[in-house]
């Protein structure tokens, strides 16, 4: 077992070549639990920690996109000024483990694990974020979507590494919920995320840990754009939520486990669904 | 690049690392190979605070840094927030607020309020509660806990 | 373990800080898993994967190939008896021919590297023929499943009939009630260091454990060695809850050191320690309470069946709590209890803080508020109703002679304030859901519920669990000396406070905590502080007898005459005060004493007799915050009045009061061991969740002070009672708060929303 600290992205393709083997440690707040419970036998290791650029972040102005370093922390994400630009993932990056986990935790590491209970992902898949991708050879980029292919399995090749994700700026409400058995430091037993593109007149909602891999409940999203007129303004009673709520939840595909049951999923994802909805039209009759 | 040995800077000292497996993590090393008992190992997995260590300046839970990748940075544990043997201001109150029963959660802790009292002067109840949501302490009910932080808080914005 | 000192005038009834509190706050306190020794080696456990399997045969040969393993011990290997156990030695200290639950230790092996005793345990080869395994209590009692065990499938059956058992009350209510497996969770992993003698026929044992004696003996029996031979040290504990009173890894650990010949250090992970300890017994209990129309408790039936698991460990004694305090803390005089205890292929449970009374709580509490209703009384006033006193008998026939301040426990916890209405505009950390977010403030309701409960003190049925304490003043400095295991309680402090109380000095040393001494009984049923506190007491007693007679005889005083006073010895009847440090100069006293309790009896088959020492009261009220579309909570406030007889440390006694409130509070919401055909889904702090900071509850307490005769010092035990009734007072408080019926513990999200 080796294990490479790399300073910089080139230094991590190249061992990444050298070592195809190797396991990618960015916190090692996924990897190390693996390690310590003799879950895996990691043979190589290339750390991540000491990369300095994938720590960093900035706001595209003329694109409109915020563009996140696949190792910026998620005590970083729950702070001004990113949890401005991104609400959601601010409100996520809260809820992920203890305050020692959110210190070293990243974007990076959700993805690269891609547990269907990760907490950043339903931002991502209601974001319809851009995963940027890098190997010794390419560079690719990869939607969100098209990434997460199920429970702990992705799109990256052994060869690749994360190295940044790109999420859009946005006009509207976002917010991220999640239920799980205690006041903090919980895995979700089941999760949403909600969107609302005033500029582009849609609302976004994405589900996490009731499915082999996050939900995008496109059924539920378009049944509420023939409703209700979502470009700029959004008003609705509490009707609509409602229904929202149980049409997206029929999206879902959730399990029976020690953390929950799967009705219980289901009914849980349908109030987060309302109730999100209610806060995003709450926030418009507060921004009006 | 590889680690047939590393070096690991703990409490402003260097040590030097040599003949471990990789795959030892940094609670580990620091128990074992370094002579510093003082951090606490409960779950292995991130999931009760007892290993908390400030690396760079950051509470991190030292079982899940594997240690060989812990190279340059500056790592503090309860046995370093003091360099002269008296207790810290955060120390004195645990033990005057009867924030300490059986103990094993309390270094962890201790370093815990440490760095929230550092970042947050004047914490309230309610970041008190989130800043050390991440550590379990089975025998307190964390009321005395509470107490020691607020009575460690209120002595430093009276200085 | 290094001799710890403390000098200050902080005698009984102050809050005396801990001697332990410093070196715990700097990290240099060392619990087990700290202590270790040149050349030593780690040892580590292979468990069976099978609830129920017989073992063909066991292939060592791979692990020993392995560079750096040393050994490989199994059955074949224990040179003594071959089972231990705390009541019947029925447990094997590795599994010979058949596992009974999954996680049962089969072999052991000793290796110079943790990962290297991994690796170890992954290359030995265990054939095993898998066996349909009994999961089911109550196919343990019908018969309908062969015998897993030697001794049977029902560990014990007892009955508690007395009264006229025909008679129907004008009221009746009824329930079935449910509570899940709960793990004491200790942070301080199960750890040992272990010392061969040179001459490879003695041990010495470093452990953390709560009960050094008991670990002595079983040890000494599996070794087959005379217990002089095996010499134990307290090694500092991080927490037990009854989860060390068993034997874990103590005879694994000394039996590689032995074959080793050389230093063997075992430390469980988390995982582990869900596997190597026993836990608390999930139970079904089946009530129905006759009652006058207005409200008073007249019969009781229940039939209670608690799941022993594998290995009896003190099941039959968890059984006699349940059975024996089923009417709770009232007045009843017709009871018809039958309760059994089994033995099924699940996880192996034993003591668990509350031992018995927890689960018979919840049942007799639920069942008083369904009372409450049908007379058209209030939770606080069916309790008041029926209050227990002094004097009246238990449904086994027991007169309570304690102090039985139940009604003022009632009235005083109604009289605590209520915790703040819930603001317009909280924030979400104070909601239901927390920072999950997932609260909307317009559905949150709010409950409150009560729950009371009585709990025997020390140990029951005729078992004289004695204390050995040991007093030295010399050189006007105290060194006392005893076996009491200090798990983070605090006896460590009170012993110092007893000290300087008695003999008004005030530097007083601790010996470290060993065999060295008579045994002082384990640290479980709240007792040590009776049962040490006056073994301490004792000797101390004797030393000051000793040191009157010395004074009186030099300043010719009836030493009769003398007390002491602060830090003199003084003449009651006369001028006479001198200094104690002054008084004791150039002497060395030196005595022993044993603290035991009254005789108890065991019960006869209708569940009759003097079986329980004495008895402590509680009553809790809780406040909940509920989501009921989500079935989220959170426990706002614990209201508390405790009978504790006398309080002799203020902060400490708080402690440890608060800190059983928030266990009641893991059983009511959220602590579970999930079990799927024998097998444990969430042996991790990920999934088997505790009560975090942002999960405790506002706790208002009130101390009732009613010195209790028979302690030595007025003091009751405080352990227990914290962690019973606040359970029932929770789940009845989320009943308020939602109408639902609720009748199992934990109190799971999809229980409140899909529930009746």
């Amino acid at each position: 077992m080796t294990v490479i600290n790399a300073t910089t992205i080139d230094q991590v393709v190249s061992a990444l070549r050298e070592y195809p083997q190797a396991r990618l440690v960015q916190g090692g707040t996924d990897v190390m639990v693996e390690v310590n419970l003799n879950r895996a036998r990691v043979h190589d290791v290339i750390s991540l920690r000491r990369v300095n650029e994938l720590r960093r972040w900035h706001v595209d102005e003329e694109s409109g996109t915020v563009r996140i370093g696949a190792g910026v922390p998620y005590a970083e994400m729950e702070r001004a000024p990113l949890c401005l630009h991104v609400p959601a993932l601010g409100e996520a990056a809260r809820t992920v483990g203890a305050p020692q986990i959110r210190a070293t935790g990243s974007l990076g590491g959700n993805l690269g694990t891609c547990s269907p209970a990760g907490d950043g992902l339903p931002v991502l898949s209601a974001l319809d974020a851009v995963v940027h991708l890098r190997s010794a050879d390419d560079a690719r980029d990869v939607v969100v979507h098209d990434f997460m292919l199920g429970v702990k399995q992705n799109a990256k090749r052994a060869d690749e590494v994360i190295v940044a994700i790109t999420v859009p700026l946005l006009v509207g409400f976002q917010g991220y919920a999640k239920v799980g058995m205690r006041n903090a430091m919980v895995i979700s037993a089941a999760s949403a995320c909600l969107v609302h593109d005033a500029d582009n007149g849609n609302v976004r909602l994405a589900f996490g840990a009731v499915a082999p891999t996050i939900v995008r409940a496109r059924a539920a999203e378009a049944w509420l754009a023939e409703r209700v007129s979502l470009r700029n303004s959004l008003t609705l009673d509490g009707a609509i939520a409602r229904e929202f709520g149980q049409l997206a939840a029929k999206e879902c595909a959730p399990i029976d486990d020690h953390r929950s049951t799967a009705d219980y999923r289901r009914h849980a994802v349908a109030v987060l669904a309302e109730r999100l909805l209610l806060r995003a039209a709450e926030q418009q009759g507060r921004d009006e | 690049m590889s680690n047939e040995f590393y070096q690991l800077s703990v409490n402003g000292v260097a040590h030097e690392v040599r003949d471990a497996w990789a795959g030892e993590s940094l609670l580990y090393v620091l128990r074992e190979r370094l002579g510093l008992p003082g951090t606490k190992g409960a779950c292995e997995q991130g999931e009760c605070g007892s290993c908390t260590v400030l690396m760079d300046g950051e509470a991190v839970c030292a079982c899940l840094v594997m240690a060989a990748t812990a190279v340059e940075a500056e790592i503090t544990t309860v046995e370093g927030l003091s360099s002269d043997g008296e207790p810290t201001d955060v120390q004195q109150a645990f033990v005057d607020a009867g924030g300490v029963q059986c103990g094993f959660c309390t270094p962890g802790l201790v370093v815990a309020v440490h760095h929230l009292l550092e970042r947050t002067a004047n914490p309230s109840e309610l970041q008190i509660k989130e800043a050390i949501s991440g550590n379990i302490c089975r025998c307190t009910g964390y009321g005395r806990i509470f107490a020691a932080v607020k009575q460690a808080r209120d002595n430093r914005l009276a200085m | 373990m290094a001799t710890t000192t403390a000098t200050s005038r902080a005698t009984l009834g102050t809050s005396a800080v801990r001697p332990d509190g410093m070196p715990k706050v700097q990290g240099r306190f060392a619990f087990a898993s700290d202590v270790w020794a040149d050349n030593m080696l780690w040892g580590a456990t292979l468990r069976s994967p099978h609830p129920h399997a017989r073992i063909r045969s066991i292939d060592v040969s791979g692990a020993l190939a392995i560079n750096g393993v040393s050994v490989v011990i199994t059955a074949d290997d224990v040179p003594g008896q071959l089972t231990y156990g705390l009541i019947t030695s029925d447990q094997p200290v590795f599994a010979r021919d058949v596992v009974r639950y999954a996680g049962e230790p089969v072999a052991a092996v000793a290796a110079d590297h943790p990962e290297t005793a991994r690796r170890a345990l992954d290359a030995i080869r265990v054939d095993y023929e898998v066996l349909s395994p009994l999961l089911d209590a109550e196919q343990a009692i019908d018969g309908s499943f062969a015998a897993i065990h030697p001794d049977g499938n029902v560990i014990r059956n007892q009955r508690v009939i007395r009264g006229d058992q025909s008679f129907v009350g004008d009221v009746i209510v009824e329930g079935s009630y449910e509570l899940g497996m709960q793990d004491q969770a200790f942070l301080g992993l199960e750890a040992a260091l272990a010392l061969p003698d040179e001459d490879g026929a003695g041990v010495e044992l470093f452990v953390a454990t709560q009960w050094l004696h008991e670990d002595q003996k079983q040890i000494a029996a599996c070794l087959d060695m005379p217990l002089e031979r095996v010499r134990i040290t307290l090694g500092g504990v991080g927490g037990a809850f009854g989860g060390r009173e068993d034997i874990s890894l103590q005879v694994h650990c000394c039996l590689l050191a032995l074959v080793t010949r050389r230093p063997i250090k075992m430390q469980y992970g988390r995982e582990e320690s869900f596997f190597g300890h026993i836990h608390r017994h999930p139970a079904r209990i089946v009530m129905r309470h006759h009652a006058d129309r207005d409200g008073t408790l007249r019969r009781v039936e229940a039939r209670a069946v608690f799941d022993g698991g594998a290995y009896a460990s003190t099941s039959s004694a968890v059984l006699i709590n349940a059975v024996t305090h089923m009417q709770g803390p009232y007045r009843c005089d017709i009871a018809t209890v039958d309760g059994y205890v089994v033995r099924t292929n699940n996880p192996p449970c034993g003591a668990m803080r509350g031992f018995g009374v927890v689960q018979a709580c919840f049942a007799h509490e639920s069942q008083m508020d369904k009372l409450a209703v049908a007379c058209g009384l209030s939770p606080v006033d069916i309790r008041l109703k029926n209050a227990m006193r002094t004097g009246d008998r238990l449904i086994t026939g027991q007169i309570v002679e304690s102090v039985a301040p139940v009604e003022r426990c009632i009235r005083e916890t109604a009289a605590l304030p209520m915790p703040a209405p819930l603001l317009d505009e909280p924030d979400a950390l104070e909601l239901p859901g927390g920072s999950g977010l997932t609260a909307r403030r317009s559905n949150i309701r709010r409950g409150v519920g009560w729950g009371v409960s009585i709990k025997n003190l020390m140990y029951s049925e005729g078992f004289d669990d004695y204390a050995t304490a040991r007093c030295r003043l010399a050189d006007g400095v105290v060194t006392l000396q005893f076996a009491t295991a200090e798990v983070g309680q605090g006896f460590v402090v009170l012993a110092q406070q007893i000290a300087r109380t008695v003999l008004g000095i005030d530097t007083v040393l601790l010996e470290p905590i060993s065999t060295a001494i008579g045994s002082a009984g384990s640290t479980s049923a709240s007792r040590q502080t009776w049962m040490s506190g006056g073994a301490v007491d004792g000797a101390c007693r004797l030393v000051r007898e000793q040191l009157f007679a010395h004074v009186g005889a030099t300043h010719d005083v009836d030493p009769l005459r003398l007390a002491i006073d602060a830090t003199e010895v003084i003449d009651t009847m006369g001028t006479l005060r001198v200094a104690v440090a002054d008084a004791a100069r150039g002497l060395v006293l030196d005595e022993t004493f044993e603290h035991h309790h009254r005789a108890t009896e065991e019960l006869d088959e209708n569940g009759q007799g003097n079986c329980h020492v004495a008895f402590a009261f509680v009553a809790h009220r809780a406040v909940v915050d509920v989501d009921p579309d989500l079935g989220l909570v959170k426990v706002v406030q614990i209201a508390t009045a405790q009978d504790v007889g006398r309080v002799l440390n203020p902060l400490a006694a708080l402690g440890q009061v608060e800190g059983g409130i928030a266990q009641g509070l893991g059983l009511a919401v959220m602590e579970e061991i999930v079990l799927v055909n024998g097998k444990m889904r969430n042996p991790s702090f990920t999934d088997y969740l505790l009560p975090t900071a942002l999960d405790a509850p506002e706790v208002v307490v009130t101390m009732i002070e009613e010195p209790e005769p028979q302690a030595p010092l007025g003091a009751k035990g405080i352990g227990e009672p914290p962690c019973i009734s606040v359970t029932p007072a929770i789940v009845a408080a989320i009943r308020d708060a939602t109408g639902k019926a609720l009748t199992r513990v934990p109190v799971r999200p999809q229980d409140i929303v899909f529930g009746d």
